[in-house]
Parts: C-alpha cells; sequence; structure tokens
C-alpha cells in the first residue's frame, strides 16, 4: 500500500533505558489510523519522534514520499504534521484568530499583519466544522471541545497533511464526541490523515480504518478496524491470548465473604462547583465502594470534595453519624481520612525526598514530639511498610524517583495506610504500574477494607471496579446517576450504566 | 488593534491589558491637581513634568514587553545609569552619537541578560539581578566614582532642554515615537504577537512553531535598550553622567506596567496603558510636590521609596482582587 | 520501558567522571574554596596571619546568618529580595531605641528593646513577605521587591537619612566581642547555623518545608500546611536578616541606613546557591550556605587585598552568581 507516513525499526534510548525496539508504524493518505497501547509502551514517544520533540536513535522515517528528518515542532508543522494535544498547544490568553493564524498570519504592507483577513479566513475554517462563534474573544473562555477543534482548524489552515490526536475525546461530552468524530470524517474526505490515539476502544470502531497496536517499546499488530475485535485488540495490548483474558478475571480486588459494619461515611447532595453538582454516597466499614464515570464525570472531583480539598458550595457530610465540614487534607487527615491522588508525579511524590520521607508525610503530626520528629518509630514504621508491601528500594533512604512507578505507588499507599485512616480514597490506584503490582495493589486494598475500614475506588478501568468494588456509584455530568451492586454486576451492566443512567436507576 | 475594522478607543487605551481604571484614575488625579493647584495646568509644569517622566515611560515600555514574556529585568536601573555615564563621556560628539552611543550601551547589557536567560538558561530575575550589580560597577568603574560632567558646549544637552520646532522638549517627541512604533509592533506584527503567545504558554508557542527565543532576545535587547535610552536623558536633562542613579527604578517601572493592566505572569498587556500607568505614579509625585510646596505636608526625598513601595503595593492589591473576581466569574 | 526494572543498581553505578559538570556541582564549592586560599596563600601578603583570619571571620558572619535565612526561603522555591532592606531597617531602630529617652533612663531595659523590638520588626516585615505570598499569591520576585525598596526607605525616614553613631560597649558587643578569642558573631553564626540545621533536618516543620519547595500539591494533600510553612520560612529568614543588620551596627558603632545590607540580597542568594541551593526548592543545606558565604567573603577579600577596586568586585560578584547558577540549574536536566 502507498504511505503518507512510514516509520520502520524505530529505536529510542533514555539514559539506556530503551523505550522503542523497532517499532515501525504506516499512515495511508485519507486514512484515520489508530495507535493504541498501554501506558508506557512507547505511543507517545514515537509521536514525538515524529513531530521532532525527540530524536530517534536509529530506524526511518519517510513522509509524503521524501525522508523525512524532522528535528523540531515548526519543522513537522512545515513538513505537513500537526499535533492535536490535551491543552498544551495553544494559548487560552489570546483570541481564537491568534491561536488559528499565529506565525502564519496574514501581512499587508509587507510586515503589519491583516486582522481583517486572519479573522475572516478564521470564521470560514470554523464554519466549515459547523461552529460560528466570537473569533476575537480569549480562547480559554471557550470549552475544551472548542479548544481541540480550534487546533485543528490551526492544522488546517496550515495544509497539514497528517494530524495527529492525542486522547481527543478523554475530555469531551457524548455530543461534542459527535462534533469532533463529524470533523475527523471531513478530514478524511478532503483528503487529510489522521492518526488517532485513544484509551477508548469503541471509538476506534467509529471512525477508525486501521489500528496499530504497540507494547513494550515494540508495535506487536497492525490490524484493519473491520476485521477485528475489541478483545482481539486488549489481547494484543497485554500481550495474552484472547482465551486467557475470557477465561480469567483480570484483577484481584475481589474478596471472600463481606462483612460489612456500620455506616462510616455519608454524603448527601454535595456539590463544589468543580464539576461536582450532586452526589450521594454512603461507605460502611468493610465495603469498598466504587466511582465509576467518564473523565470528566466529576469522579475525582468527588474524592476531592470527601477530603476536603475542594470547598463544599452545598449538600453536607456526616462522619460515623456526626456532621463533618471538612477543612482541608490536614483536617480530613486529623479525622482519619486519607486519598491517593490520580496523578502521581504532580499530586503524590516529592521527587527528591527520601522513600521514608516520602512515606511518613502524612504522618508527621503524629510521628513529633513538640515539633521534634521521632526518628526512631519513623524507621520502625517504614522499615514495616517495606516490608510488607514488598517495595523494592535499596535502603528506605533512596531518592523516591530512582524508584519504578509500581514501587512509587506502594510507597505512596503506604504513606496512606501508615496513617490509619478509617476511610481510604484511591484515585487510580493502579494506573500506570506493571501488572505484578497491580495485582499486589489489589490485594493490599482487599486485606484493608476487611480490618473494618471504609475505601472508595475511583477507576476508568472498569474490570476493577466490577471486580473490585462491592457496590458502584455512577456518575456523569457531576451527578451521582446509578447505584449497582455487587454480586452480579457485569461489564456490560456498568458500561450501561455509564452510557444510559436511566437504565440504572432500579438498581 | 486586533480585529476592529473601525478603530476602537477603548481598545486603544486599554490594548487587552486588564485595566482600564488606569486612565480613569489618571484622569480623576489630573483633574483633582487643576481644582487644587493653581500652577498645576501650566504649560511649564505640564512640559517638565513630562520631560522629567520621559525616562520612567521609557524604561515602563521595554519593562512591559518583557513581563508580556513572563520575565523580569530588574537590571534597568543601573544600566541606564551606566548609558547616562557612557553618554556624557560621548556628549562632546554631539547627540548624533552620544544618543546611540548610549542606547547601545544599554542593549549591550540587554544582550548579555539574553545570553544568561537563553542560552544558559539562568531565570531571569537571576540573570538581571547579576547584570544589575555588574552594570552598577561598571558605571563605578568608567567613571571613577564620580558623575561626569555632559559637554555643555555641544548640542548633547539641546535633547532635554530644547524644544523640537519649539513645540514639545525632543525627549517627549523620542519618547512619543518609541510608544507609537512599538505599540504597532506589539499589535500589528508577528513578532508582538510572539511576545505575547510566549507568557501565555511558552511550551505551546515552541509547538506551534514560533521563534520564541528570538522574540526573548528581542525583548531583553529592547528592555536594555529603553534603559539606555532613559540614560541618555538622564545626562542630558540634568547636564551630567550619574553613576549612583537608578536605584528602585525597576520597581517603578514594574509597578507601572502592573498598573497598566499587564499581567505579572505574561500574556496579556498594552503598550498604552503602561504609559498611563507611568503618568499616573508620576503624577502622584507630582502632586506630593504640590503639597510640598503648599506646607501642608513636608516630607523628606526618602519618602519617595516608601512611597512607591507602597504604591506597587496598592496595584498587587487590585490585581489580585481582580483576578480572584475573574476566576469567580469564570 | 518495563516498570520495576529501573533497578536501584542504576543508581549506585551511575559513577561521575573525573572533573565532569556532576563533579563541579557535588563539590565545586570545596573546590573553589581550596582554589582560593591557595592563591591566596601564595599571592595575597599577609594573607596567613590570625589578623586576616578575624576580619574573615566577622565580615563573613553577616553574610552567614543572612544566607541560612535565604537559603530556607529558597527551599520553597522563593526568594526573598528584601534582606538588605531589613538589616537596614532593625540596623535603623536599636540605636533610635537605646539612645531614647526611655532608654537612657532605663539602660538595661533600653538595651534589651534595642534587640528584641527591631528584630520584632524584621519578623514583621517577614511576615508581610509570606502573607504576600502564600495568601494573595503574589510571585516572591515581586512581593519581596516591595520592601526592597520601601524598607531601606523606611529606615531613611526614620533616621531621617542621618548616620546615627553612638558609644554602647553592651550593644557593641555584639560587633566587637571575643570568645576565646575568636569574634562573638562567628560564634553566633555557627549557633544559628546548628539551630536551624536541626530545625530542617530534625523537626516537622523543616520537613514539611523541604516537601513543601519539592512539591507544593503533594505537599499540601498530604497535610502539610503549606501556607504556614511558607510564612514560616519568610518570618525566619527575615528574622536572621535582622540579627546580622544589628551586628553590621554594633561592627561600626554607627547605623548608615542607606549603607546597612546594601546588595545583601546578592550575597546571599550568591552563598545559598553556591552552598547547594537550588532554586526550584527543595534543598536546604544549611553548612553548605555558610561554605558559599566564607567563599563570598573570600572572593571579595582577596579582590580588595590585591588591590582591586570594588566597582570591580561588584562585576566579579555577578559573574559568581550566574556561574554557580548555571551549575546547579544544569543539575535538572
Amino acid at each position: 500500500m502507498h504511505s503518507l507516513l512510514s516509520m520502520k525499526g524505530i529505536d529510542k534510548a533514555f539514559s539506556s533505558v530503551p523505550a522503542l525496539r523497532q517499532a515501525h508504524l504506516e499512515v495511508a493518505p485519507g486514512e484515520v489510523h489508530a495507535l493504541i497501547g498501554q501506558n508506557g509502551a512507547g505511543k507517545s514517544t514515537m509521536i514525538k519522534i515524529l513531530t521532532g520533540v525527540y530524536r530517534r536513535d536509529g530506524g526511518d522515517v519517510r513522509f509524503d514520499d521524501k525522508p523525512a528528518d524532522i528535528s523540531n515542532p515548526g519543522q513537522a508543522q512545515k513538513s505537513g504534521i500537526a499535533t492535536i494535544y490535551q491543552e498544551l498547544n495553544l494559548v487560552p490568553l489570546r483570541s481564537v484568530t491568534e491561536n488559528v493564524v499565529m506565525g502564519y498570519e496574514p501581512r499587508r504592507l509587507g510586515m503589519l499583519i491583516d486582522w481583517r483577513t486572519a479573522h475572516r479566513r478564521t470564521r470560514e475554517i470554523l464554519a466549515r466544522f459547523g461552529i460560528d462563534i466570537d473569533v476575537r474573544a480569549p480562547l480559554g473562555s471557550y470549552s475544551t471541545a472548542i479548544r481541540q477543534l480550534v487546533a485543528i482548524a490551526r492544522a488546517v489552515s496550515l495544509d497539514a497533511k497528517l494530524v495527529i490526536m492525542d486522547e481527543p475525546t478523554s475530555s469531551l461530552d457524548d455530543r461534542e464526541v459527535e462534533v469532533l468524530f463529524g470533523v475527523v470524517r471531513e478530514l478524511k474526505n478532503s483528503g487529510v490523515s489522521v492518526l488517532y490515539v485513544s484509551h477508548f476502544l469503541d471509538e476506534l470502531f467509529q471512525i477508525c480504518d486501521r489500528v496499530t497496536t504497540m507494547r513494550d517499546g515494540q508495535t506487536v499488530a497492525v490490524r484493519s478496524i473491520a476485521e477485528t475485535s475489541k478483545l482481539e485488540l486488549i489481547a494484543d495490548m497485554l500481550g495474552r491470548n484472547v482465551e486467557d483474558i475470557e477465561a480469567a478475571g483480570m484483577t484481584d480486588l475481589g474478596g471472600g465473604e463481606k462483612q460489612l459494619g456500620d455506616v462510616l461515611l455519608e454524603a448527601d447532595g454535595i456539590a463544589t462547583g468543580r464539576r461536582l453538582f450532586e452526589f450521594d454516597l454512603s461507605v460502611r466499614r468493610g465495603e469498598i465502594v466504587g466511582l465509576g464515570g467518564l473523565l470528566g464525570s466529576g469522579r475525582t472531583e468527588a474524592g476531592r470534595a470527601l477530603f476536603g480539598v475542594d470547598a463544599l458550595t452545598a449538600g453536607e457530610i456526616r462522619l460515623k453519624g456526626k456532621r463533618w465540614a471538612p477543612t482541608g487534607p490536614a483536617g480530613a487527615i486529623g479525622d482519619r481520612i486519607g486519598m491517593l491522588t490520580e496523578d502521581r508525579k504532580a499530586e503524590g511524590i516529592v521527587p527528591d525526598m527520601s522513600v521514608r520521607e516520602n512515606m511518613t508525610l502524612a504522618l508527621l503530626p503524629r510521628l513529633s514530639r513538640n515539633g521534634q520528629i521521632q526518628t526512631g518509630r519513623e524507621r520502625q514504621i517504614v522499615e514495616e511498610y517495606i516490608k510488607a508491601l514488598g517495595i523494592k528500594t535499596s535502603n528506605m533512604d533512596q531518592p523516591i524517583r530512582e524508584l519504578s512507578g509500581g514501587n512509587q505507588q506502594k510507597v505512596l499507599l503506604a504513606r496512606w495506610l501508615a496513617t490509619e485512616p478509617e476511610l481510604l480514597i484511591l484515585d487510580e490506584p493502579t494506573r500506570g504500574v506493571d501488572v505484578g503490582a497491580k495485582l499486589e495493589i489489589q490485594a493490599i486494598i482487599r486485606q484493608y477494607v476487611d480490618r473494618g475500614f471504609g475505601v472508595v475506588l475511583i477507576s476508568s478501568e472498569f474490570e476493577e471496579l466490577v471486580e473490585g468494588a462491592d457496590r458502584i456509584v455512577v456518575l456523569q455530568d457531576g451527578h451521582s446517576v446509578a447505584t449497582l451492586e455487587n454480586p452480579g454486576i457485569t461489564e456490560d451492566a456498568l458500561v450501561k450504566a455509564i452510557a444510559h443512567h436511566h437504565t440504572g436507576e432500579h438498581a | 488593534m486586533p480585529g476592529s475594522d473601525a478603530f476602537d478607543l477603548r481598545q486603544f487605551l486599554r490594548g487587552d491589558g486588564r485595566n482600564a481604571g488606569v486612565w480613569i484614575a489618571l484622569a480623576a488625579l489630573i483633574l483633582f491637581g487643576l481644582a487644587r493647584y493653581e500652577n498645576f495646568g501650566s504649560a511649564y509644569n505640564i512640559v517638565s513634568f513630562l520631560n522629567y517622566n520621559s525616562m520612567f515611560i521609557i524604561i515602563s515600555i521595554g519593562m512591559c514587553f518583557v513581563i508580556m514574556t513572563g520575565g523580569i529585568d530588574l537590571s534597568v536601573g543601573s544600566v541606564a545609569a551606566f548609558a547616562s555615564v557612557v553618554a556624557a563621556y560621548l556628549s562632546p560628539y554631539g547627540i548624533e552619537v552620544a544618543l546611540p552611543g548610549g542606547v547601545l550601551a544599554g542593549a549591550a547589557f540587554g544582550a548579555i541578560n539574553a545570553f544568561c536567560i537563553i542560552a544558559m538558561r539562568i531565570p531571569p530575575f537571576i540573570a538581571t539581578l547579576a547584570t544589575m550589580l555588574a552594570a552598577k560597577g561598571g558605571a563605578l568603574v568608567i567613571s571613577g566614582a564620580q558623575t561626569i560632567s555632559v559637554d555643555w558646549g555641544s548640542n548633547f544637552t539641546k535633547l532635554g532642554m530644547e524644544k523640537a520646532f519649539n513645540i514639545l522638549p525632543w525627549t517627549i517627541v523620542i519618547v512619543a515615537i518609541v510608544a507609537i512604533v512599538l505599540w504597532v509592533v506589539l499589535e500589528q506584527t508577528s513578532l508582538g504577537r510572539t511576545v505575547l503567545a510566549i507568557g501565555g504558554s511558552e511550551d505551546a508557542s515552541n509547538l506551534m512553531g514560533l521563534k520564541v527565543n528570538r522574540a526573548k532576545v528581542f525583548v531583553y535587547l529592547l528592555s536594555g535598550g529603553c534603559a539606555g535610552l532613559a540614560g541618555v536623558f538622564l545626562a542630558s536633562g540634568f547636564g551630567a553622567g550619574q553613576p549612583l542613579e537608578g536605584i528602585g527604578w525597576e520597581l517603578s517601572a514594574i509597578a507601572s506596567v502592573v498598573v497598566g493592566g499587564t499581567l505579572l505572569t505574561g500574556g496579556l498587556g498594552s503598550v498604552t496603558a503602561t504609559v498611563a500607568g507611568a503618568l499616573l505614579l508620576g503624577l502622584v509625585f507630582n502632586i506630593l510636590n504640590f503639597e510640598n510646596g503648599r506646607g501642608t505636608i513636608s516630607l523628606s526625598a526618602y519618602w519617595q521609596m516608601v512611597i512607591r513601595g507602597g504604591f506597587l503595593f496598592v496595584v498587587i492589591l487590585l490585581q489580585t482582587r481582580m483576578n480572584a473576581s475573574r476566576q469567580k466569574a469564570g | 520501558m518495563s516498570d520495576g526494572s529501573l533497578s536501584n543498581g542504576k543508581a549506585v553505578s551511575r559513577a561521575p567522571a573525573p572533573l565532569s559538570l556532576g563533579t563541579l556541582r557535588n563539590h565545586g564549592g570545596l573546590i573553589a574554596l581550596v582554589l582560593i586560599l591557595a592563591f591566596n596563600a601564595l599571592f595575597t601578603p599577609n594573607f596567613l596571619q590570625v589578623q586576616t583570619l578575624f576580619v574573615n571571620i566577622s565580615q563573613v558572619a553577616t553574610i552567614a546568618i543572612v544566607a541560612i535565612g535565604m537559603t530556607l526561603v529558597i527551599a520553597t522555591a522563593g526568594i526573598d529580595l528584601s534582606v538588605g532592606a531589613v538589616m537596614a531597617l532593625a540596623g535603623a531602630l536599636a540605636p533610635l531605641i537605646f539612645l531614647s529617652d526611655f532608654g537612657q533612663a532605663y539602660p538595661a531595659l533600653g538595651i534589651a528593646a534595642a534587640f528584641v523590638l527591631p528584630l520584632l520588626a524584621a519578623s514583621l516585615c517577614g511576615l508581610f513577605n509570606g502573607i504576600m505570598i502564600s495568601y494573595l499569591n503574589v510571585q516572591p520576585i515581586i512581593a519581596t521587591l516591595i520592601l526592597f525598596i520601601s524598607g531601606r526607605g523606611i529606615a531613611q525616614v526614620l533616621t531621617n537619612g542621618n548616620l546615627q553613631t553612638f558609644s554602647n560597649p553592651y550593644f557593641s558587643y555584639l560587633g566587637t566581642g571575643k570568645i576565646l578569642g575568636l569574634p562573638f558573631q562567628g560564634w553566633l553564626a555557627l549557633v544559628l547555623a546548628l539551630a536551624v540545621y536541626w530545625l530542617v533536618s530534625r523537626t516537622i516543620f523543616g520537613r514539611y518545608l523541604l516537601a513543601v519547595g519539592g512539591n507544593e500539591r503533594a505537599a499540601r494533600l498530604a497535610g502539610a500546611p503549606v501556607r504556614m510553612v511558607k510564612i514560616g520560612a519568610y518570618v525566619l529568614c527575615a528574622f536572621l536578616s535582622g540579627i546580622a543588620g544589628l551586628i553590621v551596627v554594633a561592627i561600626n558603632s554607627a547605623s548608615d541606613a542607606a549603607r546597612n545590607g546594601n546588595l545583601m540580597e546578592l550575597d546571599a542568594i550568591a552563598a545559598a546557591v553556591v552552598g547547594g541551593a537550588l532554586l526550584q526548592g527543595g534543598r536546604a543545606p544549611i553548612f553548605g550556605a555558610i561554605l558559599g558565604a566564607v567563599i563570598i567573603q573570600l572572593v571579595k577579600y582577596t579582590l580588595l587585598a590585591n588591590g582591586v577596586e570594588d566597582e570591580v568586585a561588584l562585576i566579579a560578584k555577578a559573574a559568581i552568581i550566574v556561574l554557580a547558577v548555571y551549575i546547579q540549574q544544569a543539575r535538572k536536566e
């Protein structure tokens, strides 16, 4: 097949750790091509090499029938490759027009910008996508969906031949996704190729022609979307057989008999104004309550509200039967609530601090007397948790940044377990960790609730929720819309509840 | 102004800075001065006010460009002092040599700043703090720690003391021209838009393929050059190169920029509103002088520094409150 | 990239090449110190004399004390430009107090007040900086720039710009006293360094300080009182600057609001950075700051003793700062 883009035998290593090994990727003209794989599979490294952010160590890249030696993003743009990142490549403070024409402004008198033409051209491109907005307003005053379309408009105005979309739908609602898909089809019709990176497999079947799957830095499969199944793609990504996946559960949260105790925490119609509008929840001792929903449905915001990070604007929380007014993380920790945050790097680890210091960070108030840290007790506690959780570290004073993702996550989990919270909120506890560590972490969580504590589990992995949670509260647009009870929840039921919340009302 | 088909006065005055209030405050202070002091509206006061403040206006405009990229230039005061000494030494050759000489001396320090910030990746405030020191040292070295009298025989002093076409002093005319040119650069050229984009998001600007480094070099050169021009004005206006001047000028400039509605974090800004901010700060001192003259208050020169700091404090409080209310609204 | 295989062995096996940038970064301070000492021993007349040691100790103490405070602030990823102005303010207040009618009438109380009140005023400056930064979210450079200018202005307004001379043996002990033959302020700097070192390494405040500088969001979510920690750092920095201001006044038996602490912010930042503080925050090498202060002082002394003008010394200092930050900066990349 004649290719627009052909990347072959790509190698790339970061400080001698290989990220790509002989990876390849081909995109045909006018094709919508999906690129999938788990976190760390090498998708983004591949894209960054293509767009000149990284330099490849080896291999060939051909684009548009020419050897492409792209060494910076500007060059990528000039040769017809445009990337639509989530937020990164636009300037919210500047106007829509500026974001579309910046660097390629129409001129008059040789050097002055012809704003009238610039605005007109911007309006015309957006009109092609069926959007009519004030192009002089700051881009930041529009929704994420509009911003993404503006980024695509920029690509189109630059005569891009290949548009790369990185998780374009993760923060869009259904209607916005439809608009985006319309734009993708419009691009395809006008002969522009699209490289589509997404975690949402269902989407691929709606708009993609072919799919390339990567795993551990290698290209493991290239399939035509019409001739494959979701299960097959998952099997490719995980490196397992289809039969194995069908046969076995994939998580290790599922416990033995449930013995539920008293109600630990109740939230009644709480709102924070941050994408959380009306949320009800009750957690009992010995129970794992899952929060399901799409990205942007308010899952994380619900967790933040319960931990007191965002102030409540409505509703009420009762902790062990008493009305509880959250005052912030410090107060919540004092009242024996903990929260493992979603973004390990930005909100979890303090990279330059040691494993020990990271682990005891939330415990400090209880570890110190008159402001002085009791180091003997500290070392003893850390020792215990390193052993109990099987954390692989040369010693407790090793900087946490030198640990693997899974071990970092275990340290953070230990940070919270050490404070012995009665309620532990876990936001994506197994994201970005390898399968082994994942199972261990899930086992630790189950052990923990079995001691009579409660857990709120936020996860975008349906399997983890379905098999791990005793109950799942489904969120949509910042509202809790349904509750599913285990045993009996299937992935299908959860997907249905998330997709059409009315079907879950009877549960 | 972006987008308007007809001339939009509001847009012109405010740019896309967040503060049209600066013009209102300026107008209010002027009205207050006119009503209270007999000589406030006199041609003499107006001209000498503008003449004196031309230094601060020009420095503020340069600073405005730096701040719009999200940077800062703390070296402007000592650079102006250095340039004033250079201009004083060059004054026998006439204004044709001394003026470009002073501006180039300033731009040279701007080049050092740009090199440290862009090539060595040193944070702007550290780099410019170091140049502040170096320029101060340099000014003292070349002047032997003395004020250097200019050559009164040459045409150099005409710059500050004679009027262009018998209407306005040359300094004011030059400032007006520089301000207009830079307004055009900011609002109507790719370079100006890049400056704003960098402040909005440097990563995004890079990903868009904008010439980020070129724009950053430009703003630091510009700021240095503006400081140099202010130094030339200083030397011609006071008849001497003054190696010890310039203390606290960076503060005045930053305050003027901020009061003009430019975001300290960059990405939004306006040349016209910055000029208004500089005028406003100058007017505060002008009015205090009048009060001193009337004997209602008696302020020593040392109060100037306190008031400058206080002014910046108030401006920052206002901007913080504005940001907070904007976030609530959004 | 397989998780779990980024083993510990890697960190250990990363042996630094001799005289690489890495070596410079980790031991640059000590190397510089040895070089300067060797240079002076060889070329500077009368360098190896007790008198030289005394002069340098009494001079380095103020830089060191302020640098300790600056290190705490830099550890939160902040900066304090107002230290010099705070020195001037504290220094101006002290003689005003013990020379006042009250101070003359009750000398003991007057002296006590001349220590306590200026330090209180200094701490209030720190509180102002801290609140601006943590509650109003003003960038540290801008927030501390306010007092950088007006702090000295206030000091000059208070003294009307006059040089205040005095002779008061009790107060002057701070600058001229000796313990075991060595200048009192040297001992004071050492004691303060030990105290702050203890604070950073053994107390909850110190741990939070490093966590806030290392990752502010993570620290807040782990229950660290971020605002209080930042305010604490700025208050401590201002308090230490106040002490330094008093020492300078005591050494000179005179207070000059225009000169006391002038350009100290640069010396302190340079000392902290040379000592290994990272401008991005998260590290607080207290004894590194002392080492940095010693180097800065020795550079000054070397230039002075070899007949280099003060003005040229300024340029040399600017170069040192840029170089030190450059070397530290490379660390993160």
